[in-house]
């Protein structure tokens, strides 16, 4: 195993130019990957069209039919994709360094949960639909988001001075049971079809049907990833332990309040956008770690590019595999996710 | 000069675990810590190092009292080499070196080449220099010691580049003790080792003008390489000064409620420490 991690992994900076370079290549490089990508995604699926015809200028949009099927109907999917798989993946890398854990995912500290428990309750209860259109889930499960951070945030920190990062660790976990609880039993009071539509919201759906949800999530995940560029040196310190980074300088409970608030920002937007979709926070960083080596300068924006790539063309094999039928995104990057979750956990012990 | 003046510290208002502890490293000084365990040495040196702040009393770098320091200015002078290092993820050396530099750049400013040229010296003087770019994980215990050490004296050095020095008037204004504390550095190593690390310190202190602070329970290591001693027992000074004075059967009765021999050794030249019974 470790023959393979060397030959994957590039070598390592010798001079101050090399990281210099490396960082822009990998910036430039997982970018464009990400880019590119949500530009083909939309070429892909059952009526074909063509990327030349897409773009003629000489043809009218409304007659256009390759545009509209490429802007309307298949492209706000592929941008959803991106910016959900970037932000899990970007949330993925931060927690796994605050918690000092390579396991940890975005879905470890509740926000998740809190989200899912959010969105049931508006499916379930059905009440402020009402009031709010079709924005009512993404709103209701963006507002179970942020109240399950501000419950594990006020208890990491109401114990002793600073962030506990165990009781993070620890109250996240208990917080995930307890909403999967809660959530198991607004399903068992609900009847067939709400229930059928909640374990469809579950299971995670990219189709954001046009460019207002995308909107709507772009806000906080941009801040989320304003945050996210001040925090790579840091967190190569964190990985050494508090103390050890806090004698080299770092302010330790600026940068841990920091990564704990903009992951979970990321974290509960994404899953406002596109549903609680499992392993992209867990896959794509080690993968990416496997490519670039351990600094955060280079794994955090490689994982938020491969992230955003990842996810969508995921969800293109959601939408193409077994055609005309769909398949739910999360399933797919659970299965592929799932065993190489297993490979990790046997090759770090 | 590194001054603790009447330090009490309690992690909660019932346990008070350091009471008015006063003492003061001269610059250049080469300090060990002793005491039992539970005496409050670590609390001590987290608190000398700034990672805890005293219930009462201060501490002073050169007159200024660290509370009131930012931690990238605390963290240019006063670096820590804890008696353990985990990293959550799989680091080359040279990376681990580089950030010592941390508190040298901005939030967004990369590792420049003379970063990199410091990070090589201290690597060529904690003689690591040939495990540049081997990963953390791959070393022995003796090994990451000296690549934790080589971090940490990276934090120190300022590069001649004059542009940095512009960049921060005061790094050259002040008068400047570099003070390096270990915790425990003997507790996982094996007598060559062991000898190797009391060298490697003895080199640092004298030759690149480092005050060094030790907290240990090996009282032969301490005798053997440090020059002034200070004895905690029960979160207080016993004893404290050259460590020909301080070193007695007398004071090692005391703390550790022990007869012990203490004499010369013939070759070394050193205090020589064998306990003889429990008392």
């Amino acid at each position: 195993m470790r023959d393979t991690t060397a030959t994957l992994a590039a070598p390592h900076p010798a001079t101050a130019g090399d990281l210099r370079t490396r960082v822009w290549l990998v910036q430039i490089g997982f970018g464009a990957l990400a880019v590119v990508t949500c530009l083909v995604a939309p070429l892909v699926g059952p009526t074909s069209i063509s990327l030349s015809r897409v773009f003629d200028a000489a043809i009218p949009f409304a007659e256009n039919v390759d545009a509209q099927v490429f802007f309307i109907a298949r492209l706000p999917r592929a941008i959803a994709g991106a910016l959900v798989g970037a932000s899990l993946a970007g949330a993925g890398v931060v927690l796994q360094a605050l918690l000092r854990n390579p396991l940890a995912t975005p879905f470890t500290l509740g926000v998740s949960a809190g989200a899912s428990l959010g969105a049931m309750l508006v499916i379930t209860l059905g009440v402020p639909l009402t009031l709010l259109g079709s924005a009512a889930v993404p709103l209701a499960s963006f507002a179970g988001a942020l109240g399950a951070l501000a419950i594990v945030y006020f208890l990491a920190t109401m114990r002793r001075q600073g962030l506990s990062t165990l009781v993070l660790l620890l109250a996240g976990v208990t917080l995930n049971s307890l909403f999967s609880a809660i959530i198991l039993f607004v399903q068992y009071l609900a009847d067939p079809a709400q229930t059928l539509q909640s374990v469809r919201w579950v299971m995670g759906n990219l189709d954001v049907g046009g460019y207002g949800p995308i909107l709507w999530g772009i806000a906080p995940i941009g801040v989320a990833l304003v945050a996210f560029a001040r925090l790579p040196r840091a967190l190569n310190l964190l990985t050494m332990g508090a103390d050890s980074a806090a004698t080299r300088g770092v302010d330790v409970l600026r940068t841990q309040r920091l990564a704990f608030l903009s992951a979970s920002l990321a974290t509960g937007a994404a899953v406002a956008v596109g549903g609680p979709i499992g392993f992209i926070g867990i896959i794509v960083p080690h993968l990416v770690r496997l490519l670039v080596g351990a600094d955060h300068r280079l794994v955090l924006p490689a994982s938020i590019g491969l992230g955003a790539a990842f996810l969508v063309v995921c969800d293109v094999a959601a939408r193409t595999v077994l055609s005309p039928m769909e398949l739910p995104v999360g399933v797919i990057t659970a299965m592929l996710g799932g065993p190489f979750f297993l490979w990790l956990l046997v090759r770090h012990r | 000069m590194l001054t603790a003046d009447h330090v009490s510290f309690g992690y909660d208002h019932a346990r008070t675990v350091l009471s008015d502890v006063s003492v003061e490293v001269p610059a250049g000084g080469l300090v060990g810590v002793l005491g039992p365990n539970g005496s409050g040495k670590t609390t001590f040196l987290k608190l000398l190092a700034g990672l805890l702040v005293p219930t009462r009393g201060c501490v002073r770098l050169d007159g200024a009292d660290i509370a009131g320091l930012a931690r990238r200015t605390l963290a240019r002078r006063v670096a820590v080499v804890p008696q353990e290092t985990e990293l959550a993820f799989d680091y080359t050396v040279l990376e681990i070196v580089l950030m010592g530099r941390y508190p040298h750049l901005r939030t967004f400013e990369l590792e420049g080449p003379d970063d990199i040229e410091i990070a090589r010296r201290t690597l060529a003087a904690t003689g690591t220099t040939h495990l540049e770019q081997r990963t953390f994980r791959t070393l022995s215990g003796g090994e990451k010691q000296r690549v934790i050490i080589a971090s940490a004296l990276a934090q120190f050095e300022t590069g001649a580049n004059t542009t940095r020095g512009a960049r921060d008037p005061r790094a050259e204004a002040t008068s400047r003790t570099q003070v390096l504390f270990l915790d425990e550095p003997t507790s996982s190593l094996d007598l060559s080792f062991q000898l190797a690390t009391a060298a490697l310190v003895d080199t640092l202190n004298r030759s690149h003008d480092t005050t060094v602070v030790v907290c240990t329970h090996d009282l032969n290591f301490a005798a053997a390489l440090c020059r002034d001693l200070v004895v905690l027992r029960d979160g207080q000074v016993i004893a404290s000064g050259p460590t020909e004075t301080v070193l007695t059967p007398d004071t090692i009765g005391a703390v550790y409620d022990v007869e012990a021999d203490v004499r010369r050794h013939p070759i070394t030249g050193h205090l020589t420490v064998v306990p003889l019974a429990r008392r």
